[in-house]
C-alpha cells in the first residue's frame, strides 16, 4: 500500500538517509549508482511494511486498552440477545439509523421509542434492510432469520422501549365488527379487501393479503410508512383482533362467484368483458361471417 | 308456415288446415311472407347490433328472476343469513336483500352475475356497433333518424347502468351514489331543487333506492324496449345498408332471406351471446358485494370506480383542475360541474349531431345505402380515431390509481400523463389516421393501375431487373390498369385472384367437399380454363335468382372489381 504512496516515501524517508544516498553516488559508476538507487527503494518499501505493522500495533494496543472501558458501563445489563441484536445492528442498521439509534438526517429515522414492534414488522417483511432510497420500502423476503429477529427486537426494545408485540390468539375478535372496523380505518387506502391501492408520489398502502396475523397488528402498533399509528386508545387489542380476524378470514375464504380477477371491483371488471367477452363474441361473428 | 300459405291448392295435412284457418281470419299470410323474404346483407360486422339486442334479452329475462327476490327498501335490518363476516351487522333490506340473492336463493349468485356481465357488454356493445355505423357511414340521409335513437339507446343504457350499480346499497354503489349527488348538487342555480327532486331531501334519505328501483326496472326498460322495436322498424323499412361489391347497387339489397339462412344465424348468434354471458356469470366473479360491505356514508375505500361505461367522466374528474368559481354573493360552481355535466354534455350533443354536421361540411344530403370504407373518408376516419383516442385517455384516467398501483407508477405522473396525453394524443391520432388512410387508398389505386406485385423479379435483356405484376383486368397500351376504383377491397396478393391452389374453406371444421376441391386443383393444374366456369358458378348465385342451395354459395363476398378474379375471404 505503501509502495505506491510518494507521499509517504518522502515523508519517512527524509532526513539522515538522504544524506546518506547523496553521498553514494559521488563513490562510483552510473551502473553502480542505479544499482544503489534500486537497493535503496527496496529497503524503502520494507521501511514503510515495518511503519505500518508497529502503526496497526500500536492502534490494536491503544483500543484494547481504551475501548473495553468505555462499554463497561453497560455491560452488566445488556442481556446476550440484546447484546447479539447490537451486533447485527451495527452490521446492517446503523448507517442509516446511526450509532446510537438517533437516526441519520435524509437516510434513516431514528429507532428511540419504536419499539419491537416496528422492529418485527418492518424486518420480518423484509422491507428493512432497505436496498435503496426511494418512494417507499417495499416488501421482499426477510434477511434476518426468526432469531436473528428476536435479537434486534431486543435490542432496541432495551434502547428506547416502545410498543411491544402481542401474544396470544391474534384472531380472537368479533368477525362482523372486525370487518366494520377495516372499513372504517383501512379501505380508505388498502382497499374494500385489503387488496391496497395507490397514494401519492409513488407511494402506496400495500395488500396485505400475504401478511401474517403479528404483521399486522405491529403494522397498526408502529405505524411504518404512511399508514397512522393506531394506537390502544384508537383501537383497543380486541379491536385489532377483530380485523386481524376480518382480514384473514376474508384472505382465505374463496371466491363462491368464479375467479376472483384480483377482487378490485369495476377495473379488473371492464378489462374481462373487453378482453374476454367482447373478443370472444368478435371471435364468434368472424367465425360466422366465414360460414355461407 | 310459408310452405303453407303458398300452398296452391287447399292443404291437406292438419297443419296445413291449421294455418289455414288462422289465415282465414287474421290475413297473416302475405305481410309473413314478405317478411320471410325480405333479404338482409351479410357481413360480420353487422352482427354486431345484434349482440347489444340479445344482450337485451338476457337482461330482461336475467332482471326479472331477480326482481322475485330483490327488495327495494332502505329501512335498516340487522342480517342474519349465511354470510357469516357480516352477520349481525346493520344494513338496510336492499343490501340484506341482495346477499339473500347471492348466498340464499338457489341459482341466485349465478342469475345476478350474468345480469352484471350482460350489462357490460350491452353497453360495450353498443359502443362498437355505433363505431361500425360512424366509420361506415352508416348514419347518412336517410338514417340520421336511426343514428339518433341509436344515441339515445347508449345514454339510456349509461343511465340504466347507473342506476342498477346503484340499487344493492352496498359501499361501492354507496360511494357512487355519494358522487352523483355531489353532481346534481353541483349544477349552477337548480343543483339543490333538482337534488331534492331526486333525493327527496338530503343526502341520503330513505327514497333513493325504491325510486332508482322503478327507474330501472320500469320507465328506462319500457323506454328501451319502445326505443329498440323503433330503431328495428326503421331499419327493416329502410333496408340494411350494405358494403359496395359486385352487384351491389345503392337500388337493392344483396345477401340472405331473413328465413331461413338469416333466422339461423341470429339464433345461433342469440345462442352464442348467451353462452359467452353464462360462462362469465359462472366462472369470473363480478361485483361482489358481500366483500363491499354495506353502505356507510362515513367509509369509503380506494379504487372506488364505477362500471367501465361511466368510467370516463371518473377519469375527466381526475383529471380537471381544481377550478372553483366564486362569484358574489357566496355562491360558487364547484369544479365537479365542469368534467361531469359539462363535458358529456358536449360529447353526446356532438355525437348526436355528427350526421348534420358531417352534412353541412360536405354539402353531401343525397340518400346513401352503399357503405363507405373509412380509408375512402379520411377526414371522418380522422375525427373518429381522435374521439376514440381522447375517450381512451379519459376512461384510463378512470382507473389511474388502480395502474398507477400495478404497475408501480406515481399516481400524480399519471394524473399529469392523463392531463397532457388529453392535450396532445387525439390530434396526433388524427394525423397518423389521416395519412393511414391515404397511403392505404393510395395502395389501392397503385394495384389497380399497375397489377398485384407477384413476387417474381425479371431481367431484361439490357440487365435492368423489374417486378412482373398481374393486372386485375384489361390493360391499355402502356399496360395501365382500366378499372376504376369501386369502394370496395381491392385483391392485394396473387392468392386472392386464384394465385394459389384453393384452400378448403371453413373456420374450424371445413365447409367444402375436399373432393372437390381436389378435383378442381387437379384441373388448375391442367390450365386455369377448366376450373373458371365452375367457380362462376359458385359465388354468382343472387338470392333474386331463386335462393340457390347454400353450398359455397357466397353471394354476399364482394371485393372483385373486375370479372374473373376470386371472392374475397371475408376478413379482408
Amino acid at each position: 500500500m505503501s509502495t505506491t504512496n510518494p507521499q509517504s516515501d518522502t515523508q519517512l524517508d527524509e532526513g539522515p538517509r538522504r544524506s546518506r544516498w547523496s553521498r553514494r553516488p559521488a563513490e562510483g559508476t552510473p551502473a553502480a549508482a542505479a544499482r544503489a538507487r534500486r537497493r535503496s527503494r527496496q529497503r524503502r518499501r520494507l521501511a514503510n511494511v515495518a511503519a505500518l505493522m508497529a502503526g496497526l500495533v500500536l492502534t490494536g494496543a491503544l483500543y484494547s486498552t481504551l475501548a473495553p472501558g468505555a462499554q463497561a458501563a453497560d455491560e452488566g445489563s445488556e442481556s446476550s440477545a440484546e447484546a447479539a441484536g447490537r451486533e447485527l445492528y451495527e452490521r446492517s442498521c446503523i448507517s442509516c439509523h446511526g450509532e446510537n439509534l438517533e437516526g441519520v438526517p435524509n437516510r434513516g429515522p431514528s429507532l428511540i421509542g419504536v419499539g419491537e414492534a416496528a422492529v418485527y414488522f418492518q424486518v420480518h417483511t423484509g422491507r428493512m434492510p432497505l436496498v435503496r432510497q426511494e418512494a417507499q420500502a417495499p416488501d421482499k423476503p426477510a434477511i434476518f432469520s426468526d432469531e436473528e429477529i428476536d435479537q434486534l427486537m431486543a435490542y432496541v426494545q432495551a434502547n428506547g422501549g416502545g410498543p411491544v408485540l402481542p401474544s396470544g390468539d391474534l384472531r380472537d375478535g368479533d368477525l362482523a365488527l372486525g370487518g366494520e372496523l377495516f372499513r372504517l380505518n383501512c379501505a380508505s387506502c388498502h382497499n374494500f379487501v385489503g387488496e391496497g391501492g395507490a397514494l401519492s408520489s409513488g407511494k402506496y398502502a400495500p395488500s396485505i393479503e400475504d401478511a401474517n396475523d403479528l404483521e399486522i397488528y405491529s403494522a397498526m402498533l408502529s405505524g411504518p410508512e404512511n399508514m397512522p399509528v393506531f394506537g390502544d386508545n384508537q383501537l383497543t387489542a380486541e379491536e385489532k383482533r377483530s380485523i386481524i380476524n376480518y382480514i384473514q378470514t376474508i384472505t382465505d375464504m374463496p371466491d363462491p362467484g368464479g375467479a376472483g380477477i384480483g377482487r378490485i371491483g369495476p377495473v379488473g371488471e371492464g378489462l374481462v368483458i373487453w378482453l374476454v367477452g367482447v373478443s370472444a363474441l368478435l371471435f364468434g361473428i368472424f367465425w360466422m361471417g366465414s360460414k355461407a | 308456415m310459408a310452405r303453407t300459405a303458398t300452398a296452391p291448392g287447399a292443404p291437406t295435412t292438419r297443419l296445413g288446415k291449421t294455418a289455414l284457418e288462422v289465415d282465414d281470419r287474421l290475413i297473416v299470410a302475405g305481410p309473413l311472407r314478405r317478411t320471410l323474404n325480405k333479404v338482409f346483407p351479410d357481413h360480420w360486422s353487422f352482427l354486431l347490433g345484434e349482440i347489444a339486442l340479445y344482450s337485451f334479452i338476457i337482461l330482461l329475462l336475467t332482471g326479472t328472476y331477480l326482481t322475485f327476490f330483490f327488495q327495494a327498501s332502505m329501512t335498516e335490518v340487522v342480517y342474519d343469513g349465511s354470510y357469516a363476516p357480516l352477520r349481525g351487522l346493520d344494513m338496510s333490506i336492499a343490501y340484506a336483500s341482495t346477499l339473500d340473492i347471492s348466498f340464499d336463493v338457489r341459482g341466485g349468485l349465478l342469475i345476478r352475475q350474468m345480469h352484471h356481465w350482460a350489462a357490460l357488454l350491452f353497453v360495450a356493445s353498443i359502443v362498437v356497433h355505433m363505431l361500425r355505423i360512424f366509420f361506415t357511414g352508416a348514419f347518412r340521409r336517410p338514417r340520421e333518424t336511426n343514428w339518433l335513437i341509436g344515441v339515445a339507446l347508449l345514454v339510456l343504457a349509461l343511465v340504466e347502468g347507473m342506476t342498477g350499480y346503484t340499487m344493492p346499497d352496498d359501499l361501492l354503489s354507496g360511494t357512487g351514489l355519494r358522487i352523483i349527488s355531489a353532481i346534481i348538487l353541483s349544477i349552477p342555480v337548480i343543483g339543490t331543487w333538482a337534488h331534492w327532486a331526486v333525493f327527496g331531501g338530503d343526502y341520503v334519505g330513505e327514497l333513493i333506492v325504491g325510486r332508482f328501483y322503478i327507474v330501472h326496472v320500469l320507465l328506462i326498460p319500457a323506454i328501451l324496449l319502445g326505443l329498440i322495436a323503433l330503431h328495428l322498424l326503421i331499419l327493416v323499412k329502410q333496408k340494411h345498408t350494405q358494403f359496395p361489391g359486385p352487384g351491389r347497387t345503392e337500388h337493392n339489397v344483396v345477401g340472405n332471406r331473413l328465413f331461413p339462412t338469416f333466422a339461423g344465424k341470429a339464433t345461433g348468434l342469440l345462442l352464442v351471446v348467451f353462452g359467452v354471458v353464462a360462462a362469465l356469470g359462472g366462472l369470473v366473479q363480478i361485483n361482489p358485494v358481500w366483500l363491499w360491505g354495506p353502505y356507510n356514508p362515513a367509509q369509503v375505500s380506494a379504487a372506488s370506480q364505477p362500471d367501465w361505461y361511466v368510467m370516463f367522466l371518473d377519469g375527466s374528474t381526475r383529471l380537471f383542475p381544481a377550478w372553483d368559481i366564486y362569484l358574489p354573493g357566496n355562491y360558487n360552481i364547484p369544479a365537479l360541474f365542469w368534467p361531469t355535466l359539462v363535458l358529456p354534455g358536449i360529447l353526446f350533443t356532438l355525437l348526436m349531431a355528427y350526421p348534420v354536421i358531417e352534412r353541412k361540411l360536405t354539402g353531401d344530403t343525397a340518400s346513401h345505402h352503399l357503405l363507405q370504407r373509412p380509408r375512402d373518408v379520411p377526414v371522418r376516419t380522422s375525427l373518429g380515431v381522435m374521439a376514440i383516442s381522447f375517450y381512451l385517455v379519459l376512461l384510463l384516467s378512470g382507473g389511474n390509481d388502480v395502474i398507477a398501483d400495478k404497475f408501480d407508477i406515481s399516481l400524480n405522473a399519471m394524473t399529469w400523463i392523463g392531463r397532457i396525453g388529453l392535450l396532445i394524443v387525439p390530434p396526433i391520432a388524427y394525423v397518423l389516421t389521416y395519412r393511414i388512410c391515404l397511403g392505404l387508398q393510395q395502395h389501392d389505386r397503385e394495384v389497380l393501375e399497375h397489377g398485384i406485385e407477384t413476387g417474381v423479379i425479371r431481367r431484361l435483356p439490357h440487365g435492368e431487373f423489374i417486378e412482373v405484376h398481374q393486372p386485375l383486368g384489361p390493360v391499355d397500351e402502356h399496360g395501365h390498369g382500366q378499372l376504376a376504383y369501386g369502394g370496395a377491397p381491392v385483391p392485394k396478393k396473387m392468392n386472392q385472384v386464384g394465385g394459389a391452389r384453393r384452400a378448403i374453406r371453413g373456420f374450424f371444421s371445413p365447409i367444402e367437399e375436399p373432393t372437390a376441391v381436389e378435383l378442381e386443383q387437379r384441373g388448375e393444374d391442367r390450365g386455369l380454363a377448366p376450373a373458371e366456369p365452375q367457380r362462376e358458378l359458385t359465388t354468382s348465385g343472387r338470392p333474386a335468382e331463386g335462393g340457390r342451395p347454400a353450398e359455397g354459395g357466397r353471394p354476399s363476398e364482394g371485393g372483385r372489381p373486375s370479372e374473373g378474379g376470386r371472392p374475397q375471404e371475408p376478413r379482408d
